[in-house]
């Protein structure tokens, strides 16, 4: 008697205790946070800095793990995501433009951005176009006239693979200018920004396109002259003396955001958790300080319109992607 | 001045505890490295890479930690070449012709002392070199676009046999497959994918570090299994050292002539450390002429192949932290590495990863006392060490090689793409088709594909932009020398060396 008795209190107990967490979802234990690079890079960057923060404001119970998974720019981590991950609500994965990039171009065979969770942004580069000190263009309007002549006049450099990211600016800036013939401007790939600037200042290519932090060291020592920054408006400090291409007449936005997606099949709750505590972090003064030290400019769509505004990057990568023949 | 400013600056970063402590370590591996028989500096290196990861150094721990091993192994290759008549690597062969003699007539100490003292003054030739020229030919490098680059490449591969290379096909078909392998991957130009057959592991590629870890390090561990070589070699007994500096003092000039002219012999890509020991031995034989007795034990004899192999190594640096293009197959390794550590060599690192360049030159210097001081008074040390049996050391090389791959990426796929590569370095062995090309054609392969568009794409498909500057002429001139004078005096240069060392051991 008093042995059943204290089995149905419990059971009680036991029923009441999911119900509370039916309501709310915290996490509970370890978080871990996917980094698709190897340690070192700017996903890698996104999770440890993000779990530091996280770990401060009390938003996981305790810490987060970052476990580096590099391959295909992304891919192997985005398969492992939806493959193995599906349900998981304790798991974030970086992301930025270059995964929704690659997503467009259907370079992660048979998956799409709808096998994730899209939950937020936690900051943008925006990209520039530059020349060198003694290069003839002083604006980007007269860079773009040159190439309304001539699709071919302006040689571009930049740390992406053809039809990657960098590349991509070039064309939304040049869409934008009413530029024709996007696939005949020349687009030259190198490893890195750094390798890029170099041919460029060198003055073996004319122009450069790449993220505003990557040109900080020789926009101070001017050997490069940055013609414009693809941002809505102007960037603080630093930068603050870059004309935007809007200001110019040419309507050309390009922010290569760092954020997160969580897998599928994941409850409603978890899922609502993880996007308020992304607007928690990005409120805090905790993470103001890591984008001020990281050059990270503000960007941060609210928490619905995040997964619309992956989803349209997509439609207008892939837009582009097929105007210069890289997609059918 | 400025050269000065950033050197100290570089003092400061190699002077942290934490890289002394690695320098000296990377020393000591290194020239136990270097004395085994038949692992050279770039196996050494590419075992070593795979600890560099597992303890997550900093990247100038890491690249100051793979220089010393470097160096060392340099330093190192004389030990089993005086004591064994063995080179225990491909530029140390020189040393064996007066260091073997010279162990025989009961003078073995001397000889591993002056070649001590040798290596130490070629080094630091060079490394003062290195310092000069590295900052001056950095600026320079801005000089260079695609058609340049594309020229230097071709350079590169066309001096790849070298002088010493014994088969020019076998070389050139290691250097192809390192071609095909490299196009597995994103081709940066179209944006499309090539051989990857929608196997997401290999769309970025074959990662450089697997290749080179599994080609040198895990068949070196079959050919030991197939070998079974567990006991140790018999060896000349090191007497005590008897050196004055009267003898120091003879051998001075021969080192000062043969760093610089190792040093030389280094910068130019493809050449490396061993035309450096050839060279300098050679020329130093007919400086001296009859008044020395040159393969009966000469302690110049000893010095010259020395000075210059070590200056060599300090001096294929130059075009690698420059250019991007190394001057042999160990900075072949040593480009590898940095190319993981997300730094690309050329101006740009000179300015913006100055506190790692300048670091790592001078942990050079740094590094070249300590290998001086362990390899004098700790030289009974490693000749200790190299009785142990393979059987000990191999097993540890393995693990490290296995724990160090998988902490790079955590993927078991690339476990088994480096077993899969250990296994055909083993048969390229067998073969005897060099690995080293196999690597540099892995490495220089994409660039140099790359180059080529980037001048097409330039010139609107105008060939004749690669040869439309003095300084791509330039590059194809000498391309074309490298090209043809191992065809016709290297068969020569190798017959006198054998003629040489038959000499010597009858």
């Amino acid at each position: 008697m008093f042995v059943a008795k204290s089995i149905r209190w419990v059971a009680t107990a036991a029923v009441a205790l999911t119900a509370t967490s039916a309501f709310a979802f915290e996490p509970t234990g370890k978080v871990e946070c996917i980094a698709p690079s190897d340690p070192g890079g700017g996903w890698d960057f996104t999770c440890r800095s993000v779990g530091n923060v996280l770990e401060a404001l009390d938003l996981v119970p305790a810490s987060v793990q970052t476990i580096n998974m590099a391959g295909a720019g992304g891919g192997v981590a985005f398969a492992h995501t939806v493959s193995k991950r599906a349900g998981d609500d304790q798991l974030l994965v970086a992301a930025s433009t270059a995964t929704t990039t690659r997503l467009a171009q259907q370079q992660f065979p048979g998956m799409d951005a709808d096998m994730v969770n899209w939950i937020g942004a936690v900051g943008a580069d925006y990209g520039v176009i530059a020349v060198s000190q003694a290069s003839p263009y002083h604006t980007l309007t007269e860079l773009m006239d040159a190439m309304k002549e001539d699709p071919r006049a302006v040689k571009f450099a930049g740390g992406s693979a053809n039809g990657g990211w960098d590349h991509l600016k070039v064309l939304i800036a040049a869409k934008a200018a009413g530029v024709e013939n996007l696939p005949r401007i020349p687009y030259l790939s190198y490893n890195n920004g750094g390798e890029a600037m170099t041919q460029v200042i060198g003055g073996h290519v004319d122009a450069f396109t790449g993220d505003v932090t990557e040109t900080q060291g020789f926009l101070n020592s001017g050997d490069l002259r940055v013609l414009a920054v693809l941002s809505e408006e102007r960037l603080a400090g630093d930068f603050s003396d870059i004309p935007t291409a809007r200001e110019q007449g040419i309507d050309a936005v390009g922010p290569n955001w760092r954020g997160f997606y969580i897998p599928a099949d994941v409850d409603d709750d978890a899922r609502q958790y993880w996007v308020d505590a992304l607007d928690t972090l990005y409120a805090s003064d905790e993470w103001k300080q890591v984008m001020q030290n990281n050059g990270l400019m503000p960007f941060h769509p609210g928490s619905q319109e995040f997964e619309s505004f992956v989803k349209q990057q997509i439609s207008d990568i892939q837009t582009l992607s097929q105007d210069i023949g890289l997609i059918r | 001045m400025e050269t000065l400013h950033y050197l100290s600056l570089g003092f400061g970063v190699a002077l942290q505890p934490e890289n002394l402590m690695f320098a000296l370590i990377g020393c000591f591996i290194g020239t136990l490295i270097g004395a085994l028989p038949g692992l050279g500096p770039a196996n050494g290196v590419a075992i070593l890479i795979p600890l560099a990861f597992t303890l997550g150094l900093q990247p100038e721990t890491a690249l100051i930690m793979l220089t010393a091993v470097y160096a060392g192994a340099m330093y190192g290759g004389r030990i089993s070449s005086i004591l064994l008549n063995i080179p225990g690597d491909e530029p140390a062969m020189m040393t064996c012709l007066d260091g073997y003699p010279m162990a025989r007539k009961g003078k073995a100490a001397e000889a591993l002392a002056i070649s001590a003292i040798a290596s130490f003054m070629g080094s630091l030739i060079a490394t003062i070199g290195l310092i000069l020229l590295a900052p001056l030919l950095a600026r320079f490098a801005l000089t260079f676009g695609p058609a340049e680059y594309f020229a230097l490449f071709v350079l590169a591969f066309a001096t790849l046999g070298g002088i010493t290379g014994k088969n020019p096909m076998k070389t050139l078909m290691a250097a192809a497959i390192g071609l095909i392998i490299a196009t597995v991957g994103i081709d940066l130009s179209t944006g499309t994918q090539r051989y990857t057959f929608d196997v997401l592991e290999l769309y970025e590629g074959v990662d450089f570090i697997i290749a080179i870890v599994g080609l040198f390090a895990i068949s070196e561990l079959l050919f030991f299994i197939e070998e079974k070589a567990g006991a140790g070699r018999g060896m000349i007994k090191v007497n005590p050292l008897k050196l004055n500096w009267r003898e120091i003092g003879m051998i001075f000039p021969t080192t000062l002539r043969s760093g610089v002219l190792g040093f030389i012999a280094g910068v130019l890509p493809g050449a490396g450390a061993s035309l450096g020991s050839f060279i300098t031995y050679t020329l130093e034989k007919k400086i001296v002429g009859k008044k020395g007795y040159f393969g009966e034990g000469d302690p110049r004899g000893v010095a010259a192949p020395e000075a210059g192999n070590n200056g060599a190594s300090s001096g294929a640096l130059v075009p690698m932290l420059t250019l991007g293009v190394p001057g042999s197959g160990t900075t072949a390794v040593l480009l590898a590495m940095l190319v993981s550590l997300n730094i690309t060599p050329g101006p740009m690192m000179f300015t913006q990863n100055a506190d790692l360049v300048w670091g790592v030159i001078a942990a050079l210097l740094v590094g070249n006392f300590m290998l001086l001081l362990l390899n004098i008074p700790l030289v009974g040390v490693f000749v200790k060490i190299l009785s142990v049996p393979p059987m000990y050391l191999l097993p540890i090389v393995t693990m490290v090689a296995f724990v160090g791959i998988y902490s790079i990426s955590h993927s078991t796929f690339d476990l088994y793409f480096m077993i899969a590569f250990g296994v055909g370095g083993y048969i390229l062995r067998k073969l005897e088709i060099p690995l080293v090309p196999v690597i540099l054609g892995l490495l220089l392969g994409p660039e140099m594909e790359k180059n080529l568009r980037h001048a097409m794409q330039i010139s609107d498909g105008d060939w004749s932009i690669l040869w439309g500057s003095g300084l791509s002429i330039g590059l194809w001139l000498v391309a074309i020398i490298g090209l043809l004078l191992p065809v016709i005096v290297g068969p020569i240069l190798r017959r006198r060396m054998q003629a040489a060392k038959a000499t010597t051991q009858d």
